[in-house]
């Protein structure tokens, strides 16, 4: 079943492709050398967001080309670049408000509600979920659905309230992550002993030994259990 | 063929056995290997130990070493440019600091050299964050915590590396190691924390302490956003040119750093670019496909720098060793060679072969785990997916049994995401995996402030090489491009005051293309590649053009 060959159209034009591939490696099997449009490969990085629909049908819908296995029928396009707006800010001198965002990005408190961006977010996130708990200054919430993003771009260009979700999300999860999460004592403490040079010696001392004394230190750490 | 729970009815007949063993794999611990047993099993199983893997290369700052084929036929290749034709007294652009690359390294230098008073100009193949710290799931080690210190750190990488690593190096990754973590706080990075702060640690593999930070299998995506956001917002002190990457270093009369040829992706123009200083960030080789291997990689990870570095006259190290990441998806086909994390192993998953036998320690050091996996499936106890490729299992609801259900859909959504678009539930059933090609271990030579052999010329990141002997350890990489980011982007800003441009050649180039001519290297053979070729054949016979070659000659 995997092995037949399936009909897609790239851009409108149709090639044959093995249909065991991924939207990517389909472009490429077809001849496409891609340079927009391909970054990890791996689901983690959103450069290959891909608009599809299927043939004889009028809803697009939105995916990673390198996580999605092509299918026959697909009418697809990459989206090269999202031209959205994303506010400047020195981080250090907001606050984990809702003013900040009533400031920097205004149109968020425009949403409509339509649910859009949930719709066409490729990791399933809940994109209307995030903005209106950014409405209602729920930072916490915000950043934890939006956590997974992976800032594709696609919520933004089905938004009807012109909102840059994912510049949105990312400011939330940092506010989030700087202001609202205790920071962990333990690695202050680390710190203000090395900074009274604490370590130094016991490091100097490992840098000056032999290899046969390294390995024998190393084969004889003790190891803290699971 | 009907699929059910995304497995064929033959892979099942394996998977009932593995559950049949689960419950008594889950109270016994499988015992580590030794270090002798260990050193023979990599000499029989590891790819590196692999007949014809490395060939001694004929040119260059490091002629007469050996490195790994695919390397040495990059490095043993004209440039892209004819520098005859490049005319350097015309120049397209100026700054102070010229980072290459937009990874963790690149843009922790670029926040540095700014925060320092450097202009900085931040080039990149792709986008910024297109690279392999985004990518980067399971964590990132500090020795932050009471029952831990630096030295156990480094004691640890020391022996991880078969102890051939450069002390001053792994000195300075563990010391700053707390530092970095603490950066990452401050900027906003989500750790994952107990409610009072207190940093979820785990192991990785050959850790003696549980060290490894994370941010739920997100850790380098969620590092590499918030860098990225931070250098987006220094946009008056850092500029960003993206889908131009450097294919050849430039140096002045005296041999200092003077700028690099960027060559624009999508005009297809060359450009000269002068700086003051430059800084490789540029990353490691997983495209070249070592060995065929599938590779974790992101698509621009072609060695750029490497190539550019060693025709500018720095030494490479450790070019023989390569990272084979043990646990790379080995089906669905969609994915093979995809990143299984190491964080899935820290947190209770096994190896299981196709009799539903734990045959490793989980979390030994990366190559000797690779090579138990390879000796497993070359022993015939592999299971064979529909296309012929063959691996073990990863018993992944084990991990749910120890730590209670739901554990992996909230600490693995990546992982998790991943598989349940194939219908692959990793709560109940296990994961096929195989080692996949993963990390360059060497590099280029640096020292512990990121000087090279070359005035004004700053190296951090995979690309360079020494840190991590010969075998890196999981999470000391996304440390290493963060600790020495940080590092090239300071002393390249202290390296600036008071040098002032110098005048741009190429000669350089000029005289590795008259040692390549001594040699009758075969003139199709072009380095950097900037992209990997992916291609058919049949394609490529129609394509009768040139454009991905470089300059005509």
């Amino acid at each position: 079943m995997d092995d037949a060959m399936v009909r897609i159209y790239i851009m409108g034009k149709e090639y044959k492709v093995p249909g065991n591939l991924t939207i990517l490696t389909a472009m490429e099997y077809a001849g496409y050398k891609i340079k927009r449009g391909a970054g990890c490969r791996e689901g983690f990085c959103g450069a290959c967001a891909t608009v599809y629909r299927f043939k004889d049908d009028y809803k697009l819908k939105a995916d990673l080309a390198c996580q999605t296995k092509v299918e026959d029928g697909m009418f697809l396009a990459q989206l090269p670049f999202v031209p959205a707006q994303m506010a400047i800010y020195d981080i250090n001198k907001l606050k984990p408000v809702v003013g900040v965002f009533q400031e920097l990005y205004p149109e968020n408190f425009k949403c409509v509600s339509c649910n859009a961006c949930t719709k066409a977010c490729p990791q399933d996130i809940k994109v209307m979920d995030y903005i209106q708990a950014i409405v209602r200054e729920d930072l916490a919430r915000a950043a934890d659905l939006s956590f997974d993003c992976i800032m594709c771009g696609l919520c933004a260009m089905r938004c009807p309230a012109e909102i840059a979700q994912y510049n949105v999300a990312i400011l939330a999860r940092r506010l989030y992550g700087k202001y609202l999460v205790p920071r962990a004592e333990h690695t202050k403490k680390r710190i203000e002993e090395l900074d009274k040079g604490m370590w130094e010696n016991e490091v100097r001392e490992l840098m000056s030994i032999s290899k046969e004394e390294l390995k024998e230190k190393y084969t004889s750490r003790d190891r803290e259990e699971d | 063929m009907a699929l059910v729970g995304g497995y064929t009815e033959k892979m099942w007949e394996s998977i009932r056995k593995v559950e049949e063993t689960r419950k008594d794999r889950c109270e016994k611990q499988y015992p580590a290997i030794s270090l002798e047993k260990g050193e023979e099993l990599l000499n029989k199983y590891h790819p590196d130990y692999k007949e014809g893997n490395t060939r001694e290369i004929h040119v260059g700052p490091s002629k007469g070493s050996k490195v790994v084929q695919e390397l040495a036929d990059l490095l043993e290749a004209y440039p892209r440019i004819n520098p005859d034709l490049i005319d350097l007294s015309k120049v397209d652009m100026e700054t102070d600091v010229l980072i290459i690359g937009g990874g963790g390294a690149g843009a922790s230098a670029a926040l540095l050299a700014s925060m320092n008073g450097a202009h900085v100009t931040l080039v990149t193949k792709l986008r910024i964050g297109d690279a392999n710290t985004i990518m980067a799931q399971g964590g990132i080690q500090a020795a932050d915590k009471d029952n831990d210190n630096p030295a156990i750190h480094y004691l640890d990488i020391i022996g991880g590396g078969h102890f051939d690593n450069n002390p001053e190096l792994v000195k300075a990754l563990v010391m700053d190691a707390p530092g970095i973590i603490a950066w990452l706080e401050e900027l906003g990075v989500m750790f994952d924390k107990e409610e009072d702060g207190t940093m979820i640690t785990i192991h990785g593999g050959g850790t003696s302490r549980k060290r490894m930070h994370s941010a739920r299998d997100y850790t380098g995506g969620e590092i590499m956003k918030t860098l990225r956001d931070e250098v987006k917002n220094n946009s008056e002190s850092i500029e960003i040119v993206e889908f131009s990457p450097a294919v050849e270093l430039m140096l002045d009369e005296e041999g200092r750093a003077a700028g690099a040829i960027l060559f624009n992706l999508e005009t297809e123009e060359y450009l000269v670019m002068r700086s003051k200083a430059v800084i490789i960030a540029t990353g490691g080789f997983g495209r070249l496909h070592i060995q065929n291997f599938p590779t974790t990689n992101h698509y621009g990870a072609t060695a750029d720098g490497l190539v550019m570095g060693y025709r500018a006259g720095l030494k490479l190290l450790f070019m023989d060793t390569v990272q084979y990441h043990p646990t790379g998806a080995a089906y669905p086909e969609q994915i093979i060679g995809q990143l299984v994390t190491e964080k899935v192993r820290g947190t209770g998953a096994e190896p299981v072969n196709a009799h539903g036998e734990q045959f490793v320690y989980p979390l030994e050091p990366r190559d000797i785990e690779a090579a138990a996996l390879i000796r497993e499936v070359e022993s015939g106890n592999g299971i064979e997916t529909p296309t012929g490729m063959k691996g073990v299992w990863l018993d992944t609801p084990i991990v749910e049994l120890k730590h209670g259900k739901g554990f992996l859909e909230k600490n693995f959504p990546a992982m998790y995401r991943q598989n349940m678009r194939f219908d692959i539930n990793m709560a109940e059933t296990p994961i096929l995996v195989y080692p996949t090609l993963h990390y360059q271990n060497g590099g280029l030579e640096i020292a512990s402030d990121c000087r090279t052999a070359i005035p004004g010329l700053f190296i951090a990141g995979e690309v360079s090489g020494g840190v991590h002997g010969r075998n890196r350890l999981m999470g000391n990489s996304l440390l290493d491009v963060l600790v020495f980011g940080r590092r090239a982007g300071t002393t390249a800003t202290e390296y600036i005051q008071g040098v002032s441009l110098g005048k741009p050649t190429l000669n350089h180039v000029k005289s590795y293309i008259k040692e390549l001519e001594k040699l009758n290297i075969p003139r199709d053979r072009v380095a950097p590649m900037i992209l990997p070729d992916y291609t058919r054949k049949e394609t490529k016979e129609k394509q009768l053009t040139t454009n991905y070659l470089g300059t005509l000659w």
